[in-house]
């Protein structure tokens, strides 16, 4: 059990995939000048990781890793070069089917979240998460861990950075640092808070 | 040469240096752009195998382009540009395995690179192959330029090398220069590109993004203040 809570930890503060591994950054300087329009895609992005990352383990462990087609009876074969394609293609079918299955049962939720859903496919947060998760050798209940901590991680992140940008459109800043350059550097100044958080050990 | 070269393969493969750059003006790719920049080693072949991608990519799907059904265009593209990643994940597995362990996912993450997606759906859905593919290698090159100069600050201040060849000897080796480690940490990139995309809207005024909130000065009282 420790264990876990170290990982969650760990994914949400240590390893944050925003600011420590700059995944999903273009979504995460484009849909960060609200707090609320934020924090839905925070949810959402917390959402498609819980369910990706242990659906990715599942296919990697029984299909594509070295050997794991030895309960079919075949032995020998390495299709791991394979877990990028399947990674992504997993991903995008789950968040279509996401889609339709909030739209059918949870209208309003799927409302708030709107175009955010679609674009989570493209967000390198969510395959990097999984893609993580491979390299690390995770097993089915650390993936869980590992998706919810990090998709939580991101959506602080982006949350908390919404908050310093809405503050910080009423500063006065230099013409040629105004909207992109203030915020890299402002995403610089959180990321230096949350390296604050590296020497933990759990 | 000029033969090749027309006007429009010109501009498509020079605008995006530094006019139209993916980086700092089209906010695209940057996740990888912050995260490989330790090193100027890895950003070169960072830079190498992003632009072999988009070029790729753009070239093939843009001659499809008439062929793929509209509403299921994402995916198809999603599946071309992810078999490209996967060869180029592998040639660099066979041929520089160090590098390739250091960039770790990054390479696999090519796919979700929006410039790739970016320069798929905007251009070569409605240009020809050939201007696709030039505009991929102009895309990957101003990506590219972007990568070169983060990664050149970092490594120089905070490992006093290039390319792992020592340019400032360290204090602990006898040398005279003593070490920046914040440069080989995350926050440095994000404040070199913050610094980049200032140098570059200072030089090319018409990139200025319009403030929301302007302060007025009022002429009476305590104007300004705050």
């Amino acid at each position: 059990m420790e264990a876990y809570v170290s990982l969650f930890i760990k994914a949400v503060f240590v390893e944050n995939l925003a600011l420590a591994f700059f995944l999903g950054m273009c979504t995460f300087l484009a849909v960060s000048k609200q707090i609320s329009t934020a924090m839905g895609l925070g949810i959402a992005v917390m959402v498609v990781q819980l369910i990706t990352v242990p659906a990715n383990n599942i296919i990697y462990h029984t299909l594509l890793k070295e050997d794991a087609l030895a309960w079919m009876g075949i032995t020998g074969v390495d299709l791991s070069f394979l877990a990028l394609l399947s990674c992504i293609g997993m991903i995008a079918a789950l968040v279509q089917i996401l889609e339709m299955i909030l739209d059918k049962f949870v209208p309003a939720l799927y409302h708030a979240l709107g175009v955010f859903l679609p674009l989570i496919t493209v967000n390198c947060a969510i395959l990097g998460g999984s893609l993580f998760m491979i390299e690390r050798d995770y097993d089915l209940a650390q993936s869980v861990v590992y998706g919810v901590g990090s998709g939580f991680g991101w959506a602080l992140a982006i949350t908390v950075m919404a908050g310093v940008r809405e503050k910080l459109k009423y500063s006065d800043i230099p013409a040629g640092l105004e909207g992109l350059g203030i915020t890299f550097i402002s995403a610089g100044l959180m990321s230096l808070g949350f390296m604050a958080f590296s020497g933990i050990q759990l | 040469m000029s033969a090749v070269l027309n006007s429009e393969t010109k501009k498509v493969l020079t605008e995006p240096l530094v006019n139209d750059n993916p980086i700092t003006l089209q906010v695209l790719g940057i996740c990888s752009a912050l995260a490989v920049t330790s090193q100027m080693s890895t950003s070169l072949i960072m830079a190498l195998a992003l632009t072999a991608v988009t070029a790729c990519s753009s070239a093939a799907i843009s001659s499809i382009r008439n062929h793929i059904p509209g509403s299921i265009r994402i995916i198809v593209q999603m599946t071309i540009i992810a078999s490209l990643v996967i060869v180029v994940d592998q040639v660099l597995k066979a041929f520089v395995y160090d590098v390739s362990k250091q960039l770790s996912v990054f390479v696999g993450l090519i796919i979700t690179n929006c410039i790739v997606m970016g320069r798929a759906e905007a251009y070569a859905m409605k240009n020809p192959p050939l201007e696709s593919f030039m505009d991929g290698i102009g895309n990957g090159l101003g990506y590219s330029l972007i990568l070169i100069i983060v990664a050149f600050f970092r490594e120089l201040f905070g490992s006093g090398k290039l390319l792992g060849i020592e340019i400032f000897p360290l204090t602990k080796d006898g040398g005279w220069y003593d070490p920046n480690g914040l440069m080989l940490l995350p926050p440095s990139a994000f404040f070199i590109i913050g610094l980049i995309i200032w140098t570059f809207r200072q030089w090319k005024p018409e990139q200025y993004e319009k403030a929301d909130f302007k302060i007025m000065a009022i002429s009476h009282g305590e104007g300004g203040h705050h």
